[in-house]
């Protein structure tokens, strides 16, 4: 009777289970293994490389290395502009205002829709001859600021980061706001009584009792950007030449341009690494910050 | 007297700033999608030549276009079958699992939870080369199905999250009276638990019908075959090559992609907040 009623239990989670050994463990496996082998993705036969795959990415792929630099910068502009941006709305929102609900519903209307549909609309409105945007720098007098956004390489990545910026920071403005909710009215109440003026209150109530939050958005953001890729592809493709390239994206192109599967998947596990040690390094500067 | 005068206006003032902030952002948020509206509704020749945000004449043969000639319509459907599908399953594969980390008691049952929950956090940016090539194995590649089972795998993780949470904070009782009154375990989870889960469901739907729409990389690498394509594929491929310049067109496309989401997000967002603030505390 007990273990009829055990093996009941175990048929619950059986679905859920077999789909993720399926889809999620074996894949994570063999991420592994295929990063040690060189193969085409089509021939039976995969020849066994060791860690050369490895060695050739830290060695001697400098494009892999630019596109890290690359989302780097996309990432170090989230963190800045975009978060910044979704705080100081979220302190703005943090308020009796009227049509605040308003507010809240339209800034998450980006993260809501595609990047496929948003790479593809700003592409249009930064479209260097047809655009909008230089259509209205020339006739608002900024004709030598006009210029083809996506395709001038000291312009392309800064202008993909700020599209990713529009697109992302609804997200930290929800959360930051959550959180700015949670924070007690008593005591903004006490600190005006003993004559704190709003900068202070600001600094001493608002900010200690945010710096969780505020982590939390900056792990969310760098994981959520240097991974970012769908939004490049429909917006510049990579190019021009490499400018915008980031890591996904190579190894999408490992696999698919240069039908080297081994090589993509020891990039994938470079790159995973990378990532896991970021959050790792942010979680303990977190913690030591909170002490 | 003069000391409140001056309070006041100094109030308004940034009260002033405040708004004029808040209002041009909005703004900034909103105006790519009229843009995009707008220029789905211009001719081929207008589109470059007239900038005002209101067309002089509504072109709306350019939707009958992208549906017919871009094969939109197929896409479409294309969609709105995987979503559908999606949903639907990941509902009923999380709360079963959900439900049983939540009420059982069996041995592995902190462990299988965790595991799951590890998966959550650990990004594996290569996992697509792996799942291509073992769809390849199991022959389900360039079919819904593969597609399918990928997209309820991406999902499950945070949905059992979710429902799992609900669960253990749901009182006992109604269940413990449909046992006594002989419910299987299965009829208990099915009659009583699940439309007790109404909310937090509402949040598993919301939320995953949102990331299949919208999802790209899996369905790009998994589909060959135009007509299996959702959406932001058939979207990608269609404009990078014969369409590019068809902006009109281009644009009644992004705005049939848009317009399902941006209704169901205004229907429902008060579901999408509390699972962004919900989901947040997960990561």
């Amino acid at each position: 009777m007990k273990f009829k009623s055990t093996l009941e239990n175990y048929l619950f989670v059986l679905p859920a289970v077999t789909i993720f050994i399926i889809f999620y463990i074996i894949p994570f496996i063999w991420v592994f293994q295929l990063g040690m082998h060189e193969w085409d993705g089509i021939l039976p036969t995969k020849t066994f490389v060791g860690l050369d795959n490895f060695k050739e990415i830290f060695l001697q792929d400098k494009i892999w290395w630019q596109s890290m630099l690359n989302a780097g910068y996309i990432t170090l502009i989230a963190l800045t502009f975009q978060n910044a941006l979704a705080f100081l709305l979220a302190w703005a929102c943090d308020r009796e205002i009227r049509m605040k609900n308003w507010f809240r519903v339209i800034f998450f209307i980006p993260p809501v829709l595609s990047e496929v549909v948003v790479g593809f609309v700003w592409q249009w409105i930064l479209n260097g001859h047809y655009g909008l945007l230089n259509y209205w720098l020339v006739k608002l007098g900024f004709a030598h600021l006009a210029r083809n956004w996506l395709s001038d390489p000291n312009t392309a990545l800064t202008t993909v980061a700020v599209i990713h910026s529009w697109k992302g920071f609804g997200w930290g403005f929800l959360i930051f706001l959550a959180g700015l909710q949670t924070i007690p009215r008593e005591l903004y109440e006490a600190a005006r009584v003993d004559g704190a003026n709003a900068w202070h209150s600001f600094r001493k109530i608002t900010m200690p009792l945010m710096i969780p939050v505020i982590v939390l958005v900056a792990i969310l953001t760098i994981l959520g950007t240097m991974q970012a890729f769908v939004l490049i592809i429909a917006m510049t493709g990579g190019g021009p030449a490499y400018h915008t390239q980031v890591p996904v994206l190579r190894i999408l192109a490992s696999m698919r341009g240069s039908s080297r599967f081994g090589y993509a998947c020891a990039q994938g596990i470079t790159f995973g690494v990378i990532l896991v040690l970021i959050s790792f390094i942010q979680y303990r500067f977190s913690k030591r910050a909170r002490v | 007297m003069k000391n409140s005068a001056y309070y006041k206006t100094k109030n308004i003032l940034i009260n002033l700033v405040i708004y004029l902030f808040l209002i041009s952002v909005a703004i900034t948020c909103l105006f790519p999608l009229l843009w995009m509206v707008s220029s789905s509704l211009k001719t081929q020749e207008m589109v470059f030549k007239n900038m005002s945000l209101i067309p002089k004449e509504l072109h709306f043969e350019n939707y009958y276009l992208a549906l017919k000639e871009g094969e939109f319509g197929r896409y479409f459907l294309n969609s709105i079958f995987y979503t559908v599908s999606v949903v639907i399953g990941i509902v009923i594969v999380a709360s079963l699992a959900a439900y049983a980390f939540s009420r059982f008691e069996f041995p592995g049952r902190n462990l299988i939870f965790y595991i799951f929950m590890a998966a959550m956090m650990i990004p594996i940016p290569g996992s697509f080369v792996a799942l291509y090539v073992l769809l390849n194995k199991l022959h389900l590649r360039n079919t819904a199905l593969g597609y399918i089972l990928c997209m309820i795998n991406v999902g499950l993780s945070t949905s059992i999250f979710l429902l799992k949470t609900f669960f253990d904070k749901m009182p006992k009782e109604l269940e413990d009276a449909a046992r006594i009154d002989g419910c299987s375990k299965l009829g208990i989870w099915w009659y009583v638990a699940l439309p007790l889960a109404t909310p937090v469901l509402a949040v598993v739907v919301v939320f995953n019908a949102l990331n299949v729409w919208n999802e790209y990389i899996l369905a790009l690498i998994i589909f060959d075959s135009r007509h299996l394509m959702p959406l932001q594929v058939a979207l990608q491929q269609n404009f990078q090559g014969e369409f590019i310049t068809r902006y009109p067109l281009l644009m009644a496309g992004l705005t049939i992609t848009a317009l399902p989401i941006i209704i169901v997000y205004l229907l429902m967002q008060k579901y999408i907040v509390k699972g962004v603030t919900q989901g947040a505390v997960v990561g």
